[in-house]
C-alpha cells in the first residue's frame, strides 16, 4: 500500500470534514444567539408566553423565564415528521401530541430556578426552559 | 419527583380551565374566553378586532390586548359560540384560533390516531410505489452491469455485494426471458434510471430531505439526516457518472451508478417506517380503549314544555351535575353519579379489572364508561367532563407516558450526539477505504461510507424505553393498576420491601359482626339476641354498634325503637327494648349489672386472641351471648401476601391498632413483621427507617390517611377502598381494593424493566455491531462487506423489532 498525493488529499479533506461536522453540530449550535429568548423579564404576575416554532427543531430552543410563575408555551408545528409529533417535558410529566400545522399550548410553572429540558418523543430534538429567580 | 409533578400539575390546572375553550353550557349565563390573535402590530389593529367582536350579537364585552395578543371576550353562550367569535376575528384579516390547552385527553387521542392513520397510509403507498420502481430499476440495471463488467474485464467490482449476488442469480434468467432489454442503449437506460430515481426521491423520499434540512438549520441531526446524506451522496455520485463519465474514467475509476440502490433504500426505510407507525399505534391500544368507553350521549330526565318530565337523549357535553340520568340494561353509563332508584349489577372491569359485575343500589356510586348489566336504574350525575373518573384516568395515563424512566438517560445522552458521530465515522470509513484499497478505491470506499450512514439507527434507541412504558401502563390499566410513569415502573421493579397499611388495605376497613355465641343454658335464640342488641345500638354512635346494626339490617331483621337508652363511656350501652332490659359491653359493664360473664369468658378470650373485639350481652339481668366484631381480612389478602413472598418481598404491616389485633391479622395472612400502635407520622418514620437500611420500599395505603407515607415511600401505591379511589395519590393506583393487584404491579414492573433492558441492549448492540461491519472491519479477515441495500433493510427493521418486543408485554401473563 502506497500513499500517494490523491490519498493525502482525501485524508486531509476527510479530517477537515469530520472537524466541520463536529463543530457545526456540537459547537456552532450552542453558541447560536438566535436560538435563545428571554420572556417575562419584567415585574408582574401575568403569564409568560412564548411561541416556539417546531420545524425540524425548536426555535427558539432556549426560553428563559421567571421561576415560580406560569409559563405558556405555544408550539407551532410546521413540519410533519413523526419525530417532532410529541413534545415531552420530563420534569413536569407532560407528553403532549402536537398536531401538524396547529398550535398547541403547553402550560407549566417552573417551581424553582433551574433548567427544564424539553425534547421530542424520541429525544432527538431538544430545547430547554431556563427559569431564573 | 412525584411530589414535584403533582404540585406542578395542580398549579397549572386553574390557568388551564380559565383559558380553555369552555364548552358552551346552556343556561344563558355569560362566559368568558380568551382567544389568541395573530398578526396585530399596532393599536389600530387591536381596536379594529375589538370593534368587530363587540359588534357580534351575544357579546357583552370584548377586550383586545395588543401586548398579550389575546382577545378576552365575555359572551352569551346561548347566542354566539366561540367558533363564531374566531370567525369574526378572522373576517378582520387577523389570525385567530381557539386555544385549547384543555384539549381533552379524548380529543388528543383521537387527533393522534387520525394523524397516525394518515401517516401510515401515506408511508404504505409511498413504500409500495417506490418498491415497485426499485424492482424495475434493478431489472433495468442488469444489462448495464453486465455491460460494464464485460467491458472492463473480470477485475471490475460491482461495488454492492447485494447487487453482485442479484446479478449472479438474475442476470442469466433475465437475459433468457427479456433479451430485448439488453438491446436498449446504455445511455438511455442511465437517463431513465436517473429520472426515475429523482422522481422517487422528490415524491416518496421528499420528507427525508426536507426534514433533514430543517434539522440542519437548527444545528441538529436525526435519522432523516442519515438517510438524506446517504442516499443523496449515492445519487449525486451516480449523476456525475451518468452526465460526465469521463470525470471518473480519467481517474481510472469505473463510473458506477447506484440508482437502484437509492430507490430500494428509500423503499425499505419507508416500509420499516410504515410497520413502525402501525406497531406504535398498537402500543397505545389500551389508552384508546379507555377513550372509547366514553359515550357521546346520555339519556337524561328533563322538564318538557308541558312541565312534565321527559327522557331525552342529550349530548354528553350538555349534561349538568345534579341531572337525573336513566340507564337500561346493556347500556354504557354516560357520566359518573350516585344511584337514585333501581338496582342493577354494573360491569366495571374496564376500569378496575374486576371481572365480576358489582351490585349497585340506591346511594352507591357509579362510574361513567362502565356497562350496566341487569336492571334499569336512575342516577344523579355528579362529576363530569375533565373531572370524571374516566377522564382523570385517561389524563393520568397520558401523563405517565410523558414521564421518563431513569434507565433512559444513557440512551438520551447517546441519541443527542449519535448522528454527527455516525457521519464522522462514515467520512473516516471513506478515507480509510480510499487509502487502503488498491483496485477501484473510490467505488468501494463510497459504498462502505453509504452503508455506514444507512445502517446506523438512532430511532431504535429512542423507542426502546418509551414504547415499553406505553405498553406497560396500558397493560396495567387493563389489570386495574394505574402506573404513573416510567420512574414508578422502574422503582417498582427494584422493590425489596412492601409495607401495608392494615385498615382498608389488608382488611376491609369496615368493622363487621363475625361471631355471635349464645350463652350456654340461655333460652334466647341468636336472631332474637341480634334483634334486641341491634335495636338498642341504633341509638349508639360507636363504630362497633354500627357493625351490629348493619348485620341485623343485612339479615332483614325488623328493628324496634328502644324505650330507653344510655351509653356508658368505655363500657358499652344499656337500655330497654320491647320491655326487656338489654346491656351490651365489656366485662366491667356486666359486673356493674351483677351479671357474671364467666360462662362465656373462655369464648371471649378466644375471640380476642383472633384479633376480634368481643362484647357481652345481658338480657333481663342474665348473660345471653357474646358478640364479636372485627375488621375482616379481605378474601384476597392472604393470596396477595403469598405472592409478595413468591416475589421475594419482605412484607411489613403498619397500623395504629392494638398490637394483639394486628398480630392476629399478621398471623392469619403470613405477614413477616408488624409495627402496631403507630401514629400517622410514625408510619412515615418507619418507612424512613426501612429506607435507611438501603431497602427500596413500597407503601400500600388508602391514599387519603396514608398520603404522607405514600409520598415518602419509593413507590406509593394508593389502594381503592369501598368508597372510591384517590387516583391522584401515590405512584401507582390499585383501582379495586384487591391487594393482589399490588403483586401484579410489581410483576408487571419487573417484566417491563426486563423488556426495556432487552430493547436498549438490542438497540445499542445493533449499532455497535452494524456500524463497524458496514464500515468493513470484517473485510480484511473474512471478506464480509455489507451492501447499502442490506444495511437499509437492517435499519428499517431494527426499530420495528424494538417496538414489537415492547408489544409482547401486552400478552404477558401477569399473575
Amino acid at each position: 500500500m502506497t500513499i500517494d498525493g490523491t490519498d493525502w488529499l482525501v485524508i486531509l479533506a476527510g479530517l477537515a470534514a469530520i472537524a466541520w461536522v463536529n463543530w457545526y453540530f456540537f459547537v456552532a449550535g450552542r453558541t447560536s444567539a438566535a436560538a435563545a429568548v428571554s420572556v417575562g423579564g419584567g415585574p408582574g404576575t401575568g403569564p409568560q408566553e412564548q411561541t416556539i416554532t417546531v420545524d425540524g427543531g425548536y426555535s427558539p430552543a432556549v426560553v428563559t423565564v421567571k421561576a415560580g410563575r406560569p409559563v405558556r408555551l405555544v408550539f407551532d408545528r410546521k413540519d410533519t415528521g413523526s419525530c417532532s409529533e410529541e413534545v415531552v417535558f420530563p420534569d413536569f410529566g407532560i407528553r403532549r401530541f402536537l398536531p401538524a400545522g396547529e398550535r398547541t399550548i403547553v402550560e407549566v410553572t417552573p417551581p424553582a430556578a433551574g433548567r427544564y429540558d424539553f425534547t421530542c418523543g424520541m429525544s432527538m430534538l431538544r430545547g430547554a426552559l431556563v427559569a431564573e429567580d | 419527583m412525584s411530589s414535584t409533578t403533582s404540585t406542578t400539575s395542580s398549579a397549572v390546572t386553574p390557568g388551564v380551565t380559565s383559558a380553555g375553550a369552555a364548552p358552551a353550557a346552556a343556561g344563558g349565563t355569560p362566559e368568558a374566553i380568551r382567544i389568541p390573535v395573530t398578526g396585530m402590530t399596532c393599536a389600530a389593529c387591536s381596536s379594529r378586532v375589538q370593534r368587530a367582536l363587540q359588534q357580534q350579537p351575544g357579546v357583552t364585552d370584548a377586550n383586545v390586548n395588543l401586548m398579550m395578543k389575546t382577545a378576552t371576550v365575555r359572551f352569551d353562550p346561548g347566542t354566539v359560540t366561540p367558533d363564531r367569535l374566531v370567525e369574526a376575528i378572522k373576517a378582520t384579516g387577523y389570525g385567530a384560533e381557539l386555544a385549547s390547552p384543555d384539549q381533552s385527553a379524548f380529543e388528543e387521542q383521537m387527533a393522534r390516531d387520525r394523524a397516525g392513520a394518515t401517516e401510515f397510509r401515506e408511508l404504505r403507498s409511498k413504500a409500495i410505489v417506490s418498491g415497485v420502481i426499485g424492482v424495475l430499476a434493478m431489472v433495468l440495471s442488469m444489462p448495464l452491469m453486465r455491460q460494464m463488467t464485460s467491458a472492463a474485464g473480470p477485475h471490475t467490482h460491482i461495488s454492492d455485494p447485494f447487487m453482485r449476488w442479484v446479478m449472479a442469480v438474475l442476470d442469466p434468467i433475465l437475459l433468457a426471458a427479456l433479451p430485448w432489454l439488453y438491446a436498449i442503449p446504455p445511455v438511455l437506460v442511465l437517463w431513465l434510471l436517473l429520472l426515475g430515481t429523482l422522481g422517487v426521491m422528490a415524491w416518496a423520499g421528499r420528507h427525508f430531505y426536507t426534514r433533514a434540512w430543517a434539522a440542519f438549520r437548527h444545528h441538529s441531526a436525526d435519522m432523516n439526516t442519515l438517510v438524506a446524506v446517504g442516499t443523496g451522496a449515492a445519487f449525486l455520485y451516480s449523476v456525475v457518472a451518468t452526465v460526465a463519465p469521463s470525470f471518473f474514467l480519467r481517474r481510472g475509476v469505473q463510473p458506477d451508478v447506484y440508482y437502484e440502490a437509492v430507490v430500494i433504500i428509500i423503499a425499505l426505510i419507508l416500509t420499516g417506517n410504515a410497520f413502525e407507525a402501525r406497531a406504535k399505534k398498537r402500543t397505545a391500544s389500551a389508552l384508546r380503549a379507555l377513550v372509547q368507553l366514553q359515550p357521546k350521549t346520555a339519556r337524561v330526565v328533563r322538564r318538557g314544555l308541558d312541565g312534565a318530565d321527559v327522557e331525552i337523549d342529550a349530548p354528553i357535553e350538555t349534561v349538568e351535575a345534579g341531572e337525573r340520568v336513566v340507564v337500561r340494561p346493556g347500556e354504557r353509563l354516560p357520566v359518573d353519579g350516585e344511584v337514585l332508584s333501581g338496582e342493577s349489577a354494573v360491569d366495571e372491569s374496564m376500569l378496575t379489572g374486576e371481572s365480576l359485575p358489582v351490585a349497585k343500589k340506591p346511594g352507591d356510586a357509579v362510574i361513567g364508561g362502565t356497562i350496566n348489566r341487569t336492571g334499569a336504574f336512575r342516577y344523579r350525575a355528579t362529576t363530569l367532563g375533565a373531572d370524571s373518573v374516566l377522564a382523570r384516568i385517561v389524563k393520568l395515563m397520558r401523563d405517565a407516558q410523558g414521564s421518563r424512566a431513569p434507565i433512559q438517560r444513557l440512551a438520551d445522552r447517546i441519541s443527542g450526539i449519535f448522528v454527527p458521530v455516525v457521519i464522522s465515522i462514515a467520512i473516516a470509513t471513506f478515507v480509510v477505504w480510499f487509502v487502503a484499497v488498491e483496485s477501484a478505491p473510490a467505488v468501494r470506499a463510497f459504498a462502505a461510507a453509504v452503508a455506514v450512514l444507512i445502517i446506523a439507527c438512532p430511532c431504535a434507541m429512542g423507542l426502546a424505553v418509551p414504547t415499553a412504558v406505553l405498553v406497560a401502563t396500558g397493560k396495567g390499566a387493563e389489570l386495574g393498576v394505574l402506573i404513573k410513569g416510567g420512574e414508578a415502573l422502574q422503582r417498582a421493579g427494584d422493590l425489596r420491601t412492601i409495607v401495608l397499611d392494615k385498615t382498608g388495605t389488608v382488611t376491609e376497613g369496615r368493622p363487621t359482626v363475625t361471631d355471635l355465641v349464645v350463652a350456654p343454658g340461655s333460652s334466647r335464640q341468636a336472631d332474637d339476641v341480634l334483634r334486641l342488641v341491634a335495636s338498642l345500638e341504633r341509638l349508639s354512635e360507636h363504630p362497633l354498634a354500627d357493625a351490629i346494626v348493619r348485620r341485623a339490617r343485612d339479615r332483614g331483621t325488623p328493628l324496634a325503637t328502644p324505650e330507653a337508652f344510655e351509653s356508658v363511656t368505655g363500657r358499652g350501652a344499656v337500655g330497654v327494648v320491647e320491655g326487656a332490659g338489654v346491656a351490651v359491653g365489656n366485662a366491667a359493664l356486666m359486673q356493674d349489672y351483677a351479671v357474671d360473664p364467666a360462662p362465656l369468658a373462655r369464648e371471649a378470650g378466644r375471640l380476642a386472641m383472633e384479633g376480634k373485639t368481643p362484647m357481652y350481652v345481658a338480657i333481663d339481668g342474665a348473660l345471653a351471648a357474646v358478640v364479636a366484631v372485627a375488621d375482616p381480612i379481605k378474601d384476597t389478602s392472604r393470596e396477595a401476601i403469598r405472592r409478595f413472598h413468591a416475589l421475594g418481598l419482605e412484607v411489613v404491616m403498619l397500623t395504629g391498632d392494638h398490637r394483639r389485633t394486628a398480630e392476629a391479622v399478621a398471623r392469619q395472612t403470613g405477614i413477616d413483621r408488624v409495627v402496631a400502635e403507630v401514629l400517622p407520622d410514625g408510619k412515615l418514620a418507619e418507612i424512613e427507617r426501612l429506607q435507611a437500611e438501603g431497602k427500596v420500599v413500597a407503601m400500600v395505603g388508602d391514599g387519603i390517611n396514608d398520603a404522607p407515607a405514600l409520598a415518602k415511600a419509593d413507590v406509593g401505591m394508593a389502594i381503592g377502598t369501598g368508597t372510591g379511589v384517590a387516583v391522584e395519590a401515590g405512584d401507582i393506583v390499585l383501582m379495586r381494593g384487591d391487594l393482589r393487584t399490588a403483586a401484579q404491579a410489581v410483576t408487571l414492573s419487573r417484566r417491563t424493566m426486563r423488556t426495556m433492558k432487552q430493547n436498549l441492549f438490542w438497540a445499542f448492540i445493533y449499532n455497535v455491531i452494524g456500524i463497524p461491519v458496514a464500515a468493513g472491519v470484517l473485510y480484511p479477515a473474512f471478506g464480509v462487506l455489507l451492501s447499502p441495500i442490506l444495511a437499509s433493510a437492517a435499519m428499517a427493521f431494527s426499530s420495528v423489532s424494538v417496538v414489537t418486543n415492547s408489544l409482547r408485554l401486552r400478552g404477558a401473563r401477569i399473575a
